[in-house]
């Protein structure tokens, strides 16, 4: 009897032990806050669930778009930055003057600004930053900066940038993490300590789970509303959708589900903002492989699909149809929807004369909600075309990537292009995952950078057109920007045209 | 005894060798570049191949097995080539989250378990026994993640009384934490709860018909105390072995359900190094899995001799 006592004593001694070491552990990762913000607080604190996860915090290493969402604009500001309707306003620089020749840029900065670790912002900061991306960064996106001659402070609040030759997309590249504006003396952790001049610093970063900023009380500009914002990561549409449904965070800041917007509209404590994003869905080709090397069978794809039933179908009618690579914020946009209207007879025709009556092709599909759900669709409206797409699935990023990105292991993907401007990027090299091989955009897109901007305008329009006629690709439709929130939360952004999430406009009424 | 001991350490030492060959090995042959995963669409070759450099990937696969492995002995868990920061802290950090959770639902678990599985033996021909019986049969048949959404669906998003998912440290808001912990696990514990109630109540029911027990009655003993003093110890060795087993689960299926309840534990660091190819944190994780794994059995089998003599003797 006292034996098996003694016994069982041990085992719940053990087990008690072993709870208490946990708990307390468990209260140790909660000082330096293995948790994050679960609960919202109070009136001037937010909650901000978002979706794609910063690995890292350093943007100029670690490529992705969830870094510069969360960081740009709120804890790095830059010299410049874009407004709602894709137009260059100023930042930490007041104003600017371009030279007639359109090669040297003068910037007139902000004399107030510091940085968070003390260091007060001058021109040679900026001429630091500027040099920087050229010699530090190594994500694909430095190659903007090359275009740069040299840059120099002319005086504490002045600087100066000469280019090479005059470039239209330097100046926006520059609203964009390739702008950030770092400190001489704060780049030694970027991973995990960010020094910056935006109105909010960084208070903790919980990889994968969480991002704590505080209110920067020294800031240059007007000071935001929220003394905290959490920013909330979330891999699973659903478990986002129960989050605010139950109050834990205030702010969806993407809709990863579109159909289930269904649910959060009908319940009267949110508002939703629908408006329009960067990220072209691209049902691409590989252009350079049989049989998209013949035009009549990219053709043929492009009139087999049915764009307003898929986007219906796979994306709850949520997104707008563009019919090439420009979205309507852009100043060159123009409305090519009608260019393949949907036409399965036609498509069976040019396949038939292409001698590719019932061609198989490989639909390699990334991991990714748009892309699975409207994958489906774009399979069966293939086949009412007497195309069978055969579908694979591959993990996104690492081996989507690897196979399709690298590899050009594939005849047609499906994939969201979202960084801003990027026709010239996608169509404009022929070594890029598309293949694309035409001279005549590639000479377009040259004189659409150096020309002025009317030159630029006409020229990308043109391009866009030729790529949709081409039949280069085709574009399913745009994704929309749709943010949910608690009703009486203002400043919050309709348009996602670019990197960052801005936090500093928002407020609660 | 210490035979026993000193043979199940050898096992234990062979196991965790063989085992970080195989994760180390599998992980090597995974698709995906991280340097190209981390510089993103766009990167030139040449930048791909400077950051494997940086990243130590050029490496011959033994130099790179020597050094993980050498690291994990002196306790030293690497720096993650992708966050740029300590992987062990980090590890340590997720481990005490994954714990309590584990150690939670392990509770709801025994709480079902227990006296639903000597209720279901006692009254096997009965009713009531049966009914329970058709209930369990049921929870072994839900997957952990499956009453995950269901408990979100109906307890935090129809009525409200609990958080849909999240986590707080107890130390920064204990009411908070206890009820964010409630739903996982609940939806980790009535699981296993559901599959341990079939073996206490088959443990129970063979007890029933030992000679002891009868002995014990004609002492004057009546049916429950019997049971309670000699019966539930016989009981406990199939109970005890599959409760280690379950641990191991437990630990397994904390992944998915983490994933359901957006917990920062150790299957979402596991999960987001995957995605990452952060190939050293994905190692790491795993590699204390199979430790946490293995150390459990070992422990279950030096139970065994705490709680059965006649093993004792036999050595």
């Amino acid at each position: 009897m006292t034996r098996l006592r003694r016994t069982l004593g041990v085992v719940a001694g053990t087990v008690l032990a072993l709870t208490v070491v946990a708990c307390d552990a468990g209260s140790k990762a909660g000082s330096d806050g293995s948790g994050g913000g679960a609960s919202k607080s109070g009136e001037d604190a937010l909650s901000v669930g978002l979706v794609a996860v910063p690995a890292s915090l350093d943007f100029t290493t670690v490529d992705g778009a969830a870094i510069p969402q969360a960081l740009l604009n709120n804890v790095y500001d830059g010299l410049v930055k874009l407004d709602q309707n894709g137009e260059i306003q100023p930042d930490l620089a007041k104003s600017w003057q371009v030279s007639d020749d359109r090669k040297t840029y003068t910037f007139d900065l902000v004399d107030n600004a510091t940085f968070s670790n003390g260091e007060k912002f001058t021109a040679d900061d900026a001429v630091f930053s500027i040099n920087r991306v050229m010699s530090d960064w190594t994500i694909s996106l430095k190659a903007a900066m090359d275009v740069v001659q040299e840059a120099k402070a002319l005086s504490p609040s002045q600087l100066q940038v000469t280019l090479k030759e005059p470039s239209n997309d330097w100046l926006y590249r520059m609203t964009t993490r390739i702008g950030a504006m770092f400190s001489k003396t704060g780049v030694d952790n970027l991973a995990t300590k960010p020094v910056g001049t935006g109105a909010y610093t960084l208070a903790k970063f919980n990889r994968g789970d969480s991002i704590a900023l505080a209110r920067n009380d020294d800031y240059w500009g007007k000071k935001p509303f929220f003394a905290s914002v959490t920013l909330k990561y979330f891999k699973d549409a659903t478990a986002l959708n129960n989050a605010l449904i139950t109050g834990t965070i205030d702010v969806i800041g993407t809709v990863q589900a579109p159909e289930s917007l269904a649910q959060l509209t009908k319940d009267d404590r949110f508002q939703v903002i629908e408006g329009v994003t960067n990220g072209e869905v691209v049902l691409s080709f590989n252009d350079s492989k049989a049989p998209f090397t013949d035009k009549r069978v990219r053709q043929a794809v492009r009139y087999a699909i049915d764009h307003k039933a898929l986007v219906d179908t796979c994306w709850a009618g949520r997104g707008t149809l563009i019919g090439s690579m420009v979205p309507p914020t852009d100043p060159w946009y123009e409305d090519l929807t009608g260019v393949y209207p949907h036409d399965p007879e036609k498509a069976k025709a040019l396949l038939a004369q292409a001698g590719q009556s019932s061609p198989t092709l490989r639909l390699r599909l990334p991991s990714l909600p748009y892309a699975q759900s409207c994958g489906q669709v774009v399979k069966s409206q293939l086949a009412q075309a007497g195309i069978n797409a055969k579908i694979d699935t591959l993990e996104f990023p690492a081996q989507w990537l690897q196979t399709v990105f690298t590899n050009h292991d594939y005849d047609m993907s499906i994939v969201a292009h979202v960084e801003p401007h990027d026709m010239a990027a996608v169509f404009g090299n022929p070594k890029y995952y598309t293949q694309y091989d035409n001279p005549r955009v590639q000479k377009l897109f040259a004189a659409a950078d150096t020309g002025t901007e009317q030159e630029q305008a006409d020229d990308l329009k043109q391009a866009a057109r030729t790529l949709s006629e081409d039949a280069a690709a085709d574009w399913l439709f745009l994704l929309p920007n749709l943010v949910v929130a608690e009703k009486g939360i203002t400043g919050l952004p309709k348009n996602a045209i670019a990197e960052s999430f801005d936090l500093t406009r928002l407020a609660r009424s | 005894m210490w035979v026993t001991v000193l043979q199940r350490t050898a096992i234990l030492a062979a196991s965790l060798i063989i085992a970080s060959v195989v994760v180390f090995a599998v992980l090597a042959v995974l698709p995906g570049d991280p340097a190209r995963v981390a510089l993103g669409v766009n990167a030139t070759e040449e930048a791909v191949v400077r950051l494997r450099e940086q990243f130590g990937l050029d490496r011959p696969l033994v130099v790179q097995y020597a050094d993980w492995a050498g690291g994990l002995l002196r306790g030293d868990l690497g720096t993650s080539y992708v966050s740029k920061s300590p992987v062990g802290p980090q590890v340590a950090d997720r481990l005490q989250v994954t714990g309590i959770l584990v150690l939670a639902s392990m509770l709801v678990a025994l709480v079902v378990a227990l006296p639903a599985g000597v209720v279901m033996a006692v009254r096997h021909r009965r009713l009531s026994g049966l009914l329970l019986s058709a209930v369990s049969q049921v929870g072994v048949a839900v997957p952990a993640f499956l009453a995950g959404i269901l408990l979100i669906t109906v307890f935090a998003v129809r009525l409200r009384w609990l958080p849909a998912n999240g986590w707080t440290p107890p130390a920064a808001d204990p009411v908070m934490f206890l009820e964010q912990l409630t739903l996982p696990a609940l939806s980790l514990g009535l699981v296993q709860g559901a599959v341990l109630t079939r073996y206490v109540r088959s443990a129970i029911l063979d007890v029933l018909h030992e000679d002891y027990l009868r002995t014990a009655r004609a002492k004057g003993l009546t049916a429950g105390r019997a049971l309670v003093r000699h019966g539930l110890r016989n009981a406990a060795v199939p109970v005890v072995t599959v409760l280690g087993l379950q641990l191991a689960t437990l630990l397994i299926g904390a992944v998915v359900v983490e994933r359901v309840f957006v917990v920062p534990g150790l299957g979402s660091l596991l999960l987001d190094g995957v995605a990452d190819r952060d190939l050293l944190v994905v190692r790491d994780v795993v590699m204390v899995l199979v430790v946490a794994v293995l150390l459990v059995n070992f422990l279950v089998d030096l139970l065994y001799v705490a709680i059965d003599p006649r093993l004792r003797r036999a050595r």
